[in-house]
């Protein structure tokens, strides 16, 4: 049987984000009506049971994560929505807020509804501000319909929810950073424990969610946990979003069950396409840029979280990364440790150094400069960053380095041993050729 | 001997040149202070991201001493705290830049596809480098970190606006329609494609 999108199946009609679209053709705003003739922990219990995991990366379930919330305290709760969607590979939270924004506005009461909250900040990336301005002009329009302010569906309980910018700061989507900056610091990570959960935004409980999870939670409302187990393999259930990018005919969103395969999503005529041109696959980055590599022998693994966790990577925000045979993999780790150098906040010394130097070392042999003993302190420098830092962007920068020196060692040795890349000059993908293909 | 000149102090040192006078104008006034609510009363501070946003667009695209000192005053913290926050993030600018701020994403899947090359072509066409301000103040060069719109590879953005799938070879071209149109030349974003 056909898989029938459920996040993204009205995404291309021209009015899709309106009001008016999402009540007609969505059943919109009916998961917040049932959810609110519930309990609050009735709803954690639906939520549980549909097993749905985050999507910004941990695939942590989310049922768990709202049940932890401390309930007795007489300070206010928080729900804070994690739109700084920044993961390198990742864009399907921008097509989610841009194409069906009342979906996440709803999944954001309701989540509000669940917890006990009575305010959702929605964190999104300064970059995004056209995103924005369709979310803000939509809340609007909530509000005035009554989905949103006080006494909802006469029901007593009251929802705010508000869109606060961020300024360009990729560490903004580690859940505590997100929080520090939404309180107007820094984006830098807090030492945990105390979880967001006991002490989070202005030290109140708080649940951080990411998009995408929070817009499944109007589905499970209405259509009932066991419709959204069954969508996926066991303890993967629901619709996932794929965003596949890179050497691939048609780079874009897709959504589909975590049955899919890793080679369907990639060759499949109805995903992406295929490859680019003649040259053949290479390795794919299966969730975003902080994940190992898979090579084709892994493609036939079914893109869920702990089948990619099976085949020796992970899922993260599945935001795939197609390589085809052009791309030199020291490059690769160079390009992406750019990245990393860039955006390490600066507060843990194995990243903030660590990267830094990885970079350099990579910029060495890369150019044809290196020495033999520089791949060994390439391993040694990441293996010292990996597990050494308060939150996860350490690990993350840690392994294009990690996962490239796996699995091929060997072009790094060329580098060192001729002197330059062994990629042909025509095929480096920084060449026209391939930018010219659209 | 003096200990130290006397004119000195260590709150006199600040991130960016003084500049003229800074008041926010009666909209900017405005709008702050209804942003402000959306927070508790006691959490002013995490109106700062908007409230320098405000200052930024209204002081033409970077900010000065005397504008940072402003948004510290509305806030109710120190200059210090809000130099702190300003020098983390990336989009806000202590040096004069170009009516034009060009921002090329230059991570993985954009460079995957030209990203780079879309930047030399920039250069020779501007004559600057990346970081860069050409000599008339109206672009600025910059190469950024992943824009998250690596579907639509290579992307660039110009000051608030998205221009998606720009190729190396339609760069030079995209300068020039921005120099002889201005804003309307900003026509390479999907959601400005599927207006029409």
């Amino acid at each position: 049987m056909a898989y029938e999108p459920v996040l993204t199946r009205h995404v291309g009609d021209q009015d899709a984000y309106t009001l008016d679209a999402y009540v007609a053709k969505q059943r919109g705003y009916e998961g917040l009506r049932k959810a609110l003739t519930q309990k609050p922990g009735e709803i954690i219990d639906l939520v549980k049971a549909s097993g749905l995991r985050g999507r910004g990366g941990a695939g942590f379930p989310t049922g768990l994560k709202w049940q932890f919330v401390l309930k007795d305290t007489p300070k206010p709760k928080y729900i804070c929505c994690n739109a700084d969607e920044s993961e390198p590979g990742t864009f399907k939270d921008h097509v989610l807020m841009e194409r069906n924004p009342h979906l996440l506005i709803e999944g954001c009461a309701i989540a509000c509804y669940a917890i006990g909250a009575k305010v959702a900040y929605i964190y999104i990336r300064g970059e995004f501000y056209h995103v924005q301005q369709v979310l803000e002009a939509e809340i609007e329009k909530a509000y005035k319909a009554g989905f949103l302010g006080k006494n909802i569906f006469g029901s007593g309980f009251d929802c705010d929810v508000f869109v606060h910018r961020g300024a360009g700061a990729y560490e903004a989507g580690e859940e505590t950073a997100l929080i520090e900056s939404l309180e107007g610091k820094r984006a830098q990570p807090r030492i945990k424990p105390p979880f967001p959960a006991v002490a989070g935004l202005y030290q109140c409980p708080t649940a951080v969610n990411n998009v995408e999870t929070l817009c499944n939670v109007p589905l499970i409302m209405m259509n009932g946990p066991e419709w959204f187990t069954a969508l996926g393999p066991e303890k993967n259930g629901g619709p996932k979003l794929y965003c596949i990018s890179g050497h691939v005919k048609r780079p874009g969103v897709y959504e589909a069950s975590m049955h899919t395969t890793l080679r369907e999503l990639i060759y499949g005529e109805q995903f992406a396409g295929g490859m680019i041109d003649e040259h053949p696959f290479k390795a794919i980055i299966p969730g975003g840029s902080s994940v190992p590599l898979l090579l084709d022998k892994d493609l036939d693994t079914p893109a869920s979280f702990d089948d990619v966790q099976k085949a020796g990577s992970l899922l993260g925000s599945a935001g795939l990364i197609v390589l085809n045979d052009t791309v030199c993999m020291v490059w690769l780790a160079k390009n992406l440790l750019y990245f990393y150098r860039h955006e390490s906040c600066g507060k843990c010394t194995p990243c903030r150094e660590g990267g830094d130097w990885l970079f350099k070392l990579l910029t060495r042999i890369e150019q044809g400069e290196g020495q033999a003993k520089d791949i060994d302190l390439l391993f040694g420098v990441a293996s010292n960053i990996a597990g050494k830092t308060l939150c996860a962007f350490g690990d993350a920068a840690a392994t294009p380095v990690l996962t490239t020196l796996k699995l091929f060692r060997h072009e790094f040795e060329a580098h060192v041993r001729e002197g330059r890349c062994t990629i042909p000059a025509e095929w480096r993908a920084r060449q026209p050729m391939l930018a010219g293909h659209h | 001997m003096e200990y130290a000149p006397a004119k000195f102090h260590k709150s006199a040192r600040k991130l960016a040149p003084a500049g003229e006078t800074f008041t926010y104008s009666p909209e900017n006034q405005r709008r702050f202070d209804e942003i402000v609510t959306r927070y508790p009363p006691d959490q002013r501070k995490s109106a700062i991201l908007y409230a320098l946003y405000l200052a930024q667009n209204q002081n033409g695209g970077h900010l000065t001493a005397a504008a940072m000192d402003h948004v510290a005053e509305q806030i109710r913290c120190t200059s210090a705290e809000v130099e702190d926050v300003v020098s983390y993030y990336t989009m806000f600018f202590t040096k004069p830049v170009g009516k034009y701020v060009l921002n090329v994403c230059r991570t993985l899947s954009c460079a995957l596809l030209g990203a780079e090359r879309v930047t030399e072509e920039l250069c020779a066409k501007l004559g600057i480098k990346p970081g860069e301000t050409d000599a008339s103040g109206t672009f600025t060069l910059l190469e950024v970190e992943c824009l998250g719109a690596c579907d639509r590879a290579p992307v660039v953005m110009v000051n608030d606006d998205w221009h998606e799938r720009l190729s190396p070879e339609q760069a030079g071209k995209f300068i020039d329609d921005i120099r002889a149109g201005g804003a309307a030349a900003f026509t390479g974003c999907h959601l400005h494609k599927e207006k029409k």
